[in-house]
């Protein structure tokens, strides 16, 4: 396909990707500012910046299903933004965590990793997409070589379901919602197998993208 | 175990205009309203630097899962409860089991205010200023028997009025208990009222337990029975996760909830934690009640 015919499209698709991931964001803090928050704020910050992180996360998975149902291959050049948002996120989630409720008492966190399973998993999983963040620019997929690259980046299913565990639980009693989500994210992942990658066999070139 | 003693918990009034005057309303609305009534008796038991929680977050931010079990939903959804007419039935062994009216239950009475911690076991709590009647007062009225060891209180079953109830998200209906000592206890209150106004129905109209030592699970809503029976009752947290929830739910920041801790608290509202106190700030009044007892077995 023609790079230099796409390129506008795919750079004004990239700004509204851009757009609409801060809406949540933009919401929050108008929330925070105007009294908009819950009773519990703090909570109200981490139920909200972590349900974005699922679904940004899920967003993101759901690249290569979609392109394998639609053959339409450039919407790989969209995964790494919403992968990096979803981070993003989850660097919020965690830091207000870090910040409120531990007020930066690292010794608490420790202890909180180690004796509570649905913090250690939590943990895990923002370990996992640190990395895949860290590792996301171009450069690094150099550095590293696209098959050990890729090998990392495969962390992403294990933080998606982590991720799910982490949120069933952090409830009291009632997992209807976790359930939903783990649903989704089984359909996401189920299309995967459903759907063979096409060419299966020789080194995938759907993991890279160049796109700036 | 060792019982932290806590900071004393001076006697405080609350001189609220607007509070005032909708205790009027409130005498009104209970029929207990003569024209110059004199002021309730109030009695503080909050710490001197507690605010208590605004009327609008305890009315909204509840745990009332007959109603949901989301925080909003109990003040989204119990509209259809129909707290009056209200009868409440008294049985086990007590001298003069009965059902009765709610008004007869607490005839010649006057509710007390009462400013107390109220600690979630979700580690957020608030202060509210409750109106009610001391159970002491009312079980001694109905003179239980030597066999009365424990006292369960049972919430309405009625999936109608409650439409939470439709889902067993919750072993129905709900029981709560306390140990007699502990029932006698003055803290302990039988709750009407919040803010001099009638319990709104997402607090548990028209009556509910309030016990401020122990976590908020404790108070049991909407009461339609009162037991007094031999046997520790068989509590409904209790039943749903016995390794998360016991049947004492003293307030103790040194026995962590298995998926959290328990040290300290966040006060609705604010950003930050702040220390939880043994027995909720109440240690002076009731640690005696637990004298020789392993709170951690006991949790």
């Amino acid at each position: 396909m023609g790079r230099r015919r796409t390129a506008a499209w795919i750079v004004a698709t990239k700004l509204v990707i851009w757009a609409g991931a801060l809406i949540p964001l933009a919401v929050l803090l108008w929330d925070a500012t105007h009294g908009g928050l819950a009773a519990e704020p703090v909570k109200d910050i981490q139920h909200r910046t972590g349900r974005t992180a699922v679904v940004l996360l899920f967003m993101t998975l759901s690249i290569t299903p979609a392109r394998r149902l639609t053959r339409f291959n450039d919407l790989i050049k969209f995964r790494r933004l919403l992968g990096n948002f979803s981070f993003f996120y989850a660097l919020v989630h965690v830091s207000s965590y870090l910040l409120f409720d531990l007020q930066f008492a690292f010794g608490d966190l420790a202890q909180d990793v180690v004796k509570r399973p649905w913090i250690t998993i939590g943990f895990g999983v923002f370990l996992i997409l640190l990395a895949l963040a860290i590792t996301s620019p171009r450069s690094m997929v150099r550095r590293l070589g696209g098959k050990r690259w890729r090998a990392l980046h495969r962390l992403v299913y294990l933080a998606a379901i982590g991720a799910v565990v982490h949120f069933a639980l952090a409830q009291k009693k009632d997992i209807r919602l976790p359930l939903i989500y783990a649903g989704v994210l089984g359909l996401i992942l189920g299309v995967r197998l459903l759907l063979p990658r096409p060419g299966a066999g020789r080194a995938a070139p759907d993991a890279l993208d160049f796109t700036p | 175990m060792l019982i932290r003693r806590p900071a004393e918990l001076p006697a405080r009034e609350i001189t609220d205009e607007a509070l005032y005057w909708s205790r009027r309303e409130w005498l009104a609305a209970v029929g207990l309203g003569l024209a110059g009534a004199t002021v309730l008796p109030r009695r503080a038991w909050a710490q001197g630097d507690e605010k208590p929680t605004s009327y609008e977050d305890v009315t909204s931010y509840n745990n009332y899962y007959e109603f949901g079990t989301g925080k909003d939903e109990p003040k989204e959804n119990a509209h259809t409860l129909r707290p009056r007419p209200w009868s409440i039935s008294v049985e086990g062994d007590v001298k003069r089991p009965a059902t009765y009216e709610f008004d007869d239950l607490f005839k010649g009475m006057k509710p007390e205010e009462r400013v107390y911690r109220h600690r979630c076991v979700e580690a957020w709590s608030m202060v509210v200023p409750w109106l009610g009647y001391p159970l002491r007062d009312v079980i001694k009225r109905l003179e239980p028997g030597t066999k009365a060891k424990y006292v369960e209180f049972v919430t309405l079953y009625d999936p109608r009025q409650m439409p939470g109830q439709r889902r067993a998200v919750l072993p129905w209906p709900y029981v709560e208990g306390l140990r007699m000592d502990e029932a006698m206890h003055p803290l302990a209150l039988l709750t009407v009222g919040l803010y001099g106004k009638p319990l709104p129905n997402q607090n548990g109209a028209p009556i509910r337990l309030t016990v401020p030592w122990k976590y908020g699970f404790k108070g049991g809503k909407s009461l339609v029975k009162i037991r007094f029976v031999e046997k520790q009752p068989e509590t409904t947290w209790a039943l749903a996760a016995p390794d998360e929830y016991g049947f004492y739910a003293n307030v103790n920041p040194t026995v962590d909830h298995p998926r959290w801790s328990q040290a300290t608290e966040r006060p609705i509202g604010a950003f930050f934690r702040k220390k939880t106190l043994m027995f909720n700030g109440y240690a002076d009044q009731v640690a005696a009640l637990y004298t020789g007892m392993d709170l951690r077995a006991h949790f």
